[in-house]
């Protein structure tokens, strides 16, 4: 297999931990991995990036343009600002929940609503709203766990979903198992649904 | 044995630690700290290994390491091989017995650095040999070698990643567990050990001679290879040879050279590569170094190639090389067809400009904000330095008028106040920059009678680079409680008259204090004492009530906290980054601000 995964959000939302399960899952699965991450001053508050290469033939740290297979993007802009590395049949998983920017008066009327519709315009992309998805569980912050699920169930993540909910267990701390598989488990219950839309 | 997924700088850290490194020196800097960070992280029986205080004195006890006959690394930034060149430059002449590999990651871009020096240049400078690793793999295979380098020919070696090799993530086979190697001790011997002018001019000589024999050597090294067969080469070093790669992997009949060790030249090499060759594209970042390597060559055996790189503007002079600019530059070098399929991005809104800010609750902001407020309508200079705190010039703060390098805001602060007595003259420096380079300004400071008031932002750490220890914090790398050393004491022994130590978030006490020593004369300081957001707890969270909220933006337009917005007309607070400083509350006219429930 030759997959390039892209993920990208807004420094503090968890994409990290996901890009390290994706990588780890394809090591588990015998995969070669490289990946690269957005690292020091751009982190906070910053838009960040990982790229995970899996496959042999990925020599460059970072994916070239028109070249990611599948786009998580944790923020509507966010996807927007890296659709240019997707390929012209790459996929996109995005969630509708905006991030302000924080600059001085708040980001205007920034909503993510017109980036959504663009998106669905141009490509075919799976919405997803972190908000609601992530309500049973108390907090956003296991979106991260949930976009895995939801990645896994479209199937365009191309690794096992039990590849990867034995990595979950094996990188997340104990006291968080229960609420991160459960997570995992609504995001891939959407992400099977999206396919049986089609 | 064991498969680690780990990124380039652990793969150094672990190349070292298998190659049985005795003493692993350093000062942090983005893109290498993760290196030293790394050492400590796995088992390992006799390796000693510290933060040192600055790049100087991390090179100068790396180096007495390697004249016992220890193995010996020292990491840094590119900027930080400035601070410890004097070091370097010196034990380029006296050598080293046991091996000694001096790290220094470039930054092309650059993406958090000052320069887009090149350390290759210093390697010359210093006549003594570099690597050029392209991969976190191949980083973990040329440290190992570099210590072997360096003990066959008694030189100080330097390995310069670059930060994409740094930070990217590979699956390296490395031991579980490391030993440093025996090692003989220091043998006295001052004819070697002592520099003199006549030991400089005789190993001058001896460099010289030998850096041709090492030219030889890295001909057949693994790290300088070629395959394909075209009349038009590409060149490419470090991460560059990767982009290359890449792009041409689809046209093998394509001569790609690749220089891993490109000094001292490997000339037998990079003859028998150029052999057939009519034009050859140089694509390396920061210095066109292989290139001129190239002229100089052609010149030399008056071969007939045409040469092309940032010399004749086909590759920038600047920034960073990826893979799309390999695709175009290559691809029209070749004359090689570079269309691709990508998604029809016309119409596509303009997304949101994100910006770096000081965090939510960063104390840096209340301090900038105490000597704003304080100095309101009298004239002041505000000398930055490198830290967290240089986010301070962002506008609404506008804190920082100069920022030099290390320890500069302390000593320019005193220029200004030569040049402009009527005005106050601030530096603002963090607790480990102070510590760094920090002290011998002060010192200058009193020692000409300079006016001027130095700002101490200390957060207990050193923050920018992830939270290393430096000497004022108790820890040191190996998490050992060791003595704390005051930065109050340091400052009234160098003669301060007036230190202050003040709370930046009381703003009256911070305010008051600026005020006062502003009425001072000779040197005073300010010791601006919290620690940083991100290593504490929060203590808790404000929040606006909407009833008392007059919308007059206040607020928001005097401190420019990221966890304060606007919705429809009014402020809110985002609870999930306040930390509950209270800085915003404090200057709220209406007390529409307060705290909300734990």
């Amino acid at each position: 297999m030759k997959k390039d995964v892209m993920i990208c959000g807004v420094g503090g939302q968890g994409t990290v931990l996901a890009s390290k399960i994706i990588a780890a899952s394809a090591m588990d699965e015998g995969y070669a991995v490289h990946s690269a991450e957005t690292i020091g001053m751009a982190q906070r508050g910053g838009s960040v990036t990982s790229h995970v290469r899996i496959g042999e033939d990925a020599f460059s740290p970072l994916i070239p343009l028109g070249s990611v297979d599948l786009l998580i993007a944790f923020e509507p802009s966010e996807a927007v600002r890296n659709l240019k590395y997707l390929k012209s049949d790459g996929f996109v998983i995005v969630n509708s929940v905006p991030v302000k920017p924080t600059s001085l008066g708040g980001g205007g009327d920034y909503d993510g609503k017109a980036e959504i519709e663009f998106l669905k315009s141009k490509c075919s992309c799976l919405v997803i709203n972190s908000d609601e998805l992530c309500a049973p569980f108390g907090s956003n912050k296991f979106f991260n766990v949930a976009v895995l699920g939801a990645a896994a169930g479209t199937g365009r993540l191309g690794l096992s979903a039990d590849t990867v909910r034995s990595e979950i267990i094996k990188i997340v701390p104990e006291r968080f198992h229960e609420k991160n598989l459960a997570a995992f488990e609504a995001g891939y219950k959407l992400g099977e649904k999206s396919n049986a839309d089609k | 044995m064991s498969k680690k997924y780990v990124m380039g700088n652990s793969a150094i850290a672990l190349g070292a630690l298998s190659a049985g490194v005795n003493l692993v020196s350093g000062y942090p800097g983005t893109p290498s700290s993760e290196i030293i960070e790394t050492i400590v992280k796995y088992p390992h029986e006799g390796t000693y290994a510290e933060w040192s205080v600055n790049e100087k004195a991390a090179m100068e006890v790396a180096a007495a390491a390697a004249y016992c006959g220890a193995r010996a690394m020292v990491t840094m930034k590119q900027v930080g091989l400035n601070v410890a060149s004097d070091p370097l430059m010196s034990l380029a002449y006296v050598g080293v017995k046991g091996g000694m590999v001096v790290v220094s990651a470039d930054d092309p871009g650059p993406i958090s650095s000052q320069t887009e020096q090149d350390t290759r240049r210093f390697a010359e400078f210093a006549r003594i040999p570099v690597f050029d690793p392209s991969s976190p793999e191949e980083a973990y295979e040329m440290v190992q070698d570099a210590f072997e380098y360096s003990e066959k020919y008694k030189t100080p070696v330097i390995l310069r990643p670059t930060t994409r090799v740094d930070h990217a993530y590979a699956s390296i086979d490395a031991p579980d567990s490391f030993k440093a190697k025996d090692y003989e001790g220091f043998v006295k011997d001052s004819k070697k050990w002592v520099i003199f002018p006549r030991l400089s001019y005789q190993n001058h000589a001896m460099i010289e001679k030998r850096n041709i024999e090492i030219g030889e050597d890295f001909s057949s090294c693994r790290y300088n290879t070629f395959t394909g067969s075209s009349q038009k080469a590409v060149v490419a070093t470090g991460v560059s040879y990767a982009y290359a790669r890449e792009f041409l992997k689809d046209y093998p009949e394509i001569k790609l050279i690749k220089v891993g060790a490109p000094y001292p030249t490997p000339e037998s090499f990079l003859l028998k590569a150029l052999d057939g060759v009519t034009e050859a594209l140089c694509f390396e970042e920061l210095s066109p170094f292989i290139e001129e390597s190239l002229l100089k060559l052609i010149g030399k055996h008056r071969l007939n190639i045409t040469v092309r790189g940032k010399l004749t503007g086909d590759v920038p002079p600047s920034g960073e090389n990826d893979a799309d600019s390999a695709k175009r530059i290559i691809g029209s070098f070749l004359g090689l067809d570079i269309s691709e399929s990508k998604v029809d991005l016309s119409g596509a809104p303009q997304p949101p400009v994100r910006p770096p800010v000081l965090c939510a609750g960063c104390p840096h902001r209340a301090s900038f904000y105490a000597v704003k407020k304080a100095m309101k309508g009298r004239k002041a200079y505000f000398c930055g330095d490198i830290g967290c705190y240089t986010l301070g010039n962002a506008m609404p703060l506008d804190m920082v008028d100069t920022c030099l390098c290390m320890g500069a805001g302390i000593t320019m602060a005193q220029g200004f106040n030569h040049m402009d007595s009527d005005a106050v003259a601030f530096s603002f420096a963090g607790d480990s920059t102070f510590f760094a380079s920090g002290i011998t300004g002060v010192v200058n400071a009193v020692y000409n009678a300079a006016d001027m008031i130095v700002c101490v932002l200390d957060n207990s750490t050193t923050a920018m680079t992830g939270h290393q220890p430096h000497p004022g914090t108790g820890r040191n790398l190996m998490s050992a409680p060791v003595d704390k050393i005051s930065i109050e004491k340091i400052l009234l022994a160098a003669g301060v008259k007036k230190v202050v130590t003040v709370d930046p978030l009381d703003l009256d006490a911070a305010v008051a204090a600026v005020k006062e020593c502003a009425e001072l004369k000779g040197v005073k300081a300010i010791i601006f004492k919290s620690p940083c957001v991100a290593i504490v707890k929060p203590e808790g969270k404000m929040r606006v009530n909407s009833e008392k909220c007059v919308g007059c933006m206040r607020c928001i337009k005097e401190i420019g906290c990221p966890a304060l917005f606007v919705n429809d007309g009014q402020v809110v607070i985002d609870e999930n980054l306040c930390t509950g400083c209270g800085l915003c509350a404090k200057l709220c006219k209406v007390a529409a601000i307060g705290g909300a429930e734990k």
